[in-house]
């Protein structure tokens, strides 16, 4: 300590300070910063927004402009996130048709997942958003089906039917079945609340809210979901049960009761 | 037993049936009733299908009631269906659930009993249909029509009463529904409200209250019509269609006993069996998924069962109008539906007696119609029937929407212009049909049915051969009468002083002339004009 404290108005010692000081604020940063990545990451993630940057050029800039700032044609993509994104393209409702009626409907998946997550890095470098969620995130694990229920019939039953069949908007448009869609695309959409849909954010359904739904769904309308009663007749309720009854039920009856009205007694033939 | 002894006992069944006839004095009875004439014709089973229905939904509510509890107390769903377990719901709702997934057979019992309440509405529509365009309505069926009638209506509301016991979030839906018609009722509408729920809805009461409407009160009202109905059937005794042999006075068929018995109970079997078939291949009101209901939550896709249908279509395609005065508010919107509804059915109960208005006819009539030789009448009951369709399609605009693509808006302009326009459309198509029908009928009887074979003659031309109709098919062809227009009569009388005709007289006699008139009816053929054809001078 007695050679340091002898050297401590050396002229250099300022110097000396002000480089460990520096190297310090740097190593501490570069352990805390939120940031920090590794070099071959960020040079993939500069490089998946390059990519993503050509597709969009050619798939989506006649739409959505050139930069994400939208046109007549389409919104700006400025702040609607790689999880908006990852829905919108990753259910085939994007690119859209030239020519779309109401509602752009969910239709073949163009992209490939990899370049969706080009396109996702692309539209997310252009300003923050909900990032596309993890497994963790919508998987099935610590989930309450039952709450996910009372929840889908309070948030989301008045759109989409019961268990999620669909139903009618005005003029056209429409919320569209929620069956045989992935559960990352379910968390997605209602995050970012597409098209006709209201946006969900963890403020208002919290993650764990969401998980609980996308159970719930997958209890009542996923693949392993048994109809306890027989044939669900696209589980509409009582429109298709009518059809139904009147077509098989009692046209079935009439078909029975002309059978029997024509084998009469044989005693006399009219 | 020695057969020698003169006095010896008569077998056990004559004894029993003897000291029954001793006390109830059943001998008579059975011997006026049992050799009873009935026609043979599928259409006259469609009332069958109906009773036989009601027998099932019978059967199978009594075994429902021993499991269902009548109570809205909140408790905490722990059954074995899992996505709910839980979850606060009322006792009803819970009953339901524990009836569909832990009582031994419970969901086939409540799948047959709401598929043959269904059927059992669809019958007696079509059932009701069938009288109607027949013209088995006139007298003396008036009475017997009203009855039917109201076991139309009765059934609707049987049935809206009992699918809204569960407490499910769809018929939750229905009853809040419900509640909004009787509120927008000028007046006394909070008054019925407040009574028949108790207070404010939905309130702790409608379950119970709903559960002795829908089991005892119109069930047992139900029930004393149905047994109206059938012994009006038997001293009416059934009407039948023209043909050789048949008059106005007899009834040309099978006896009840043996053959009628033998088939109305194998009949009832083959009913039981295929709506039992039906519940155990298709799943009806799966209230499980429907969750249970809250006032706070509400479903798209929310339609009552079909024969609720109307009513909702009416709604639906009403555009909401209200109109506010003094503090006061009247919803047009809900109030018209809930008027036009009743007109609209109370049109079709009291036609019978619209339509003998008009003829002025107070004969019996036996002999059924052709739909086609009352083409007013038909045209008709196919202009209701089709403005009934119409505000069925409006009930579920938003699934025809969704289905066939359209826009949920578009339907509901189709179903508003339809309403009016439908049913106009209707009439004067069904009306030509009659008529070209008519025409057809009069061609084949005076020329004969064509066989299709073609002759060339000597000299070259080609004719299509026609075969005369029997003496049987030409009866049948030309039994039915008639009318005439009724005319207003002289305004005048013998002494020349100017006699008032009343409004009424002359609404009358427009009418008979539409119904009547030289547009409405060909026609028959007279025995002239057939044999001045069939003499061999007439050419075809």
């Amino acid at each position: 300590m007695k050679k340091l404290s002898a050297r401590r108005r050396h002229p250099l010692a300022a110097l000396v300070v002000l480089l460990l000081a520096l190297a310090c604020t740097g190593g501490l940063y570069a352990a805390f910063a939120p940031a920090s990545k590794a070099q071959a990451d960020e040079t993939a993630q500069s490089l998946a927004i390059e990519e993503g940057k050509k597709l969009y050029a050619v798939g989506c800039a006649s739409c959505h402009g050139t930069g994400g700032q939208g046109s007549s044609d389409g919104p700006s993509l400025v702040g609607v996130g790689a999880a908006a994104v990852d829905f919108q393209v990753g259910t085939g409702r994007m690119p859209a048709a030239t020519s779309q009626g109401a509602q752009v409907p969910r239709k073949k998946v163009v992209y490939t997942q990899a370049e969706i997550d080009q396109l996702a890095a692309y539209i997310s470098s252009l300003g923050a958003g909900p990032n596309i969620p993890t497994e963790a995130e919508y998987g099935p694990e610590g989930a309450d089906i039952a709450k996910g229920g009372e929840l889908f019939r309070t948030n989301c039953a008045q759109c989409h039917n019961f268990t999620g069949k669909g139903g009618a908007l005005t003029r056209g448009k429409f919320a569209p079945t929620i069956e045989d869609v992935d559960p990352k695309h379910i968390y997605e959409a209602m995050q970012t609340g597409p098209q006709n849909m209201p946006s969900f954010p963890d403020t208002t359904l919290s993650e764990q809210n969401k998980k609980d739904i996308i159970a719930y769904l997958n209890a009542v309308n996923g693949d392993e979901t048994e109809s306890p009663g027989g044939l669900e007749l696209g589980g509409l309720g009582p429109v298709s049960e009518g059809l139904f009854g009147w077509i098989f039920g009692l046209g079935g009856l009439i078909a029975v009761a002309v059978w029997v009205a024509a084998r009469t007694a044989k005693a006399k033939k009219s | 037993m020695s057969n020698n002894d003169d006095r010896r006992k008569a077998p056990a069944g004559e004894r029993v049936a003897d000291w029954a006839d001793g006390r109830l004095g059943i001998y008579s009875l059975a011997k006026a009733n049992m050799r009873k004439i009935f026609p043979d014709h599928w259409s006259f089973m469609l009332g069958e299908i109906c009773l036989y229905s009601f027998i099932i939904i019978i059967l199978t509510g009594v075994y429902l009631t021993l499991f269902f509890h009548p109570s809205m107390n909140e408790v905490e769903y722990h059954g074995s269906y899992v996505p709910l377990q839980g979850q606060l719901m009322s006792e009803a709702f819970a009953s339901t659930l524990d009836i569909s997934f832990d009582v031994r057979g419970g969901l086939l019992i409540r799948q047959i009993h709401h598929w043959a309440a269904i059927i059992f509405l669809a019958g007696m529509f079509v059932h009701m249909m069938r009288v109607f365009f027949t013209g088995a309505f006139r007298k003396p069926r008036e009475i017997n029509w009203l009855f039917g009638f109201l076991l139309f209506v009765l059934g609707m509301f049987t049935g809206f009463t009992g699918y809204s016991l569960p407490d499910d979030l769809l018929s939750g839906t229905g009853v809040r529904f419900t509640q909004g018609a009787i509120l927008s009722v000028p007046i006394v509408g909070t008054y019925i409200s407040m009574f028949l729920f108790g207070g404010e809805f939905p309130g702790g009461d409608f379950v119970a209250r709903f559960y002795s409407i829908h089991i005892l009160l119109l069930p047992g009202i139900m029930l004393g019509l149905v047994v109206g109905h059938l012994i009006l059937v038997f001293y009416h005794k059934h009407t039948q269609f023209a043909g050789p042999g048949r008059t106005n006075k007899n009834v040309v068929g099978m006896p009840l006993l043996p053959v009628y018995m033998a088939k109305a109970g194998g009949f009832f079997f083959l009913v039981f069996g295929a709506i039992a078939a039906l519940a155990g291949i298709a799943s009806v009101n799966p209230i499980w998924a429907l969750g249970p209901y809250r006032a706070d939550q509400v479903s798209t896709g929310a339609q009552p069962d079909w024969y609720m249908g109307f009513a909702e279509g009416l709604v639906r395609a009403m555009p909401g109008w209200e109109i506010n005065f003094w503090g006061h508010t009247l919803v047009l919107g809900v109030f018209i539906p809930l008027v036009l509804f009743g007109l609209f059915l109370g049109v079709i109960a009291l036609y019978p007696f619209i339509e003998s208005w008009i003829t002025g006819d107070k004969r019996e009539h036996h002999i059924l119609d052709r739909p086609r030789n009352a083409p007013t009448r038909t045209a008709f009951g196919v202009a209701w029937v089709t403005g009934y369709m119409i505000m069925l399609i409006g009930g579920g605009n938003d699934i025809v929407a969704t289905h066939f693509h359209l826009s949920i808006n578009a339907v509901t302009w189709f179903v508003r212009i339809g309403f009016f326009a439908g049913p106009v459309l209707a009439f004067v198509i069904t009306k030509r049909i009659c008529l070209g029908l008519q025409r057809r009928d009069k061609d084949k009887v005076l020329h004969g049915r064509e066989t299709g074979t073609i002759k060339r003659l000597p000299h070259g031309e080609y004719i299509e051969v026609h075969e005369p109709l029997s003496q049987e098919q030409l009866y049948t062809l030309t039994s039915h009468e008639q009318y005439a227009p009724a005319e207003i009569g002289p305004t005048v009388d013998e002494n020349g002083v100017e006699r008032k005709v009343k409004r009424s007289e002359k609404v009358r006699a427009k009418l008979s002339k539409a119904y009547y008139g030289e547009e409405s009816q060909i026609a028959k053929p007279t025995v002239e004009e057939y044999k001045e054809i069939t003499s061999g001078h007439g050419h075809h």
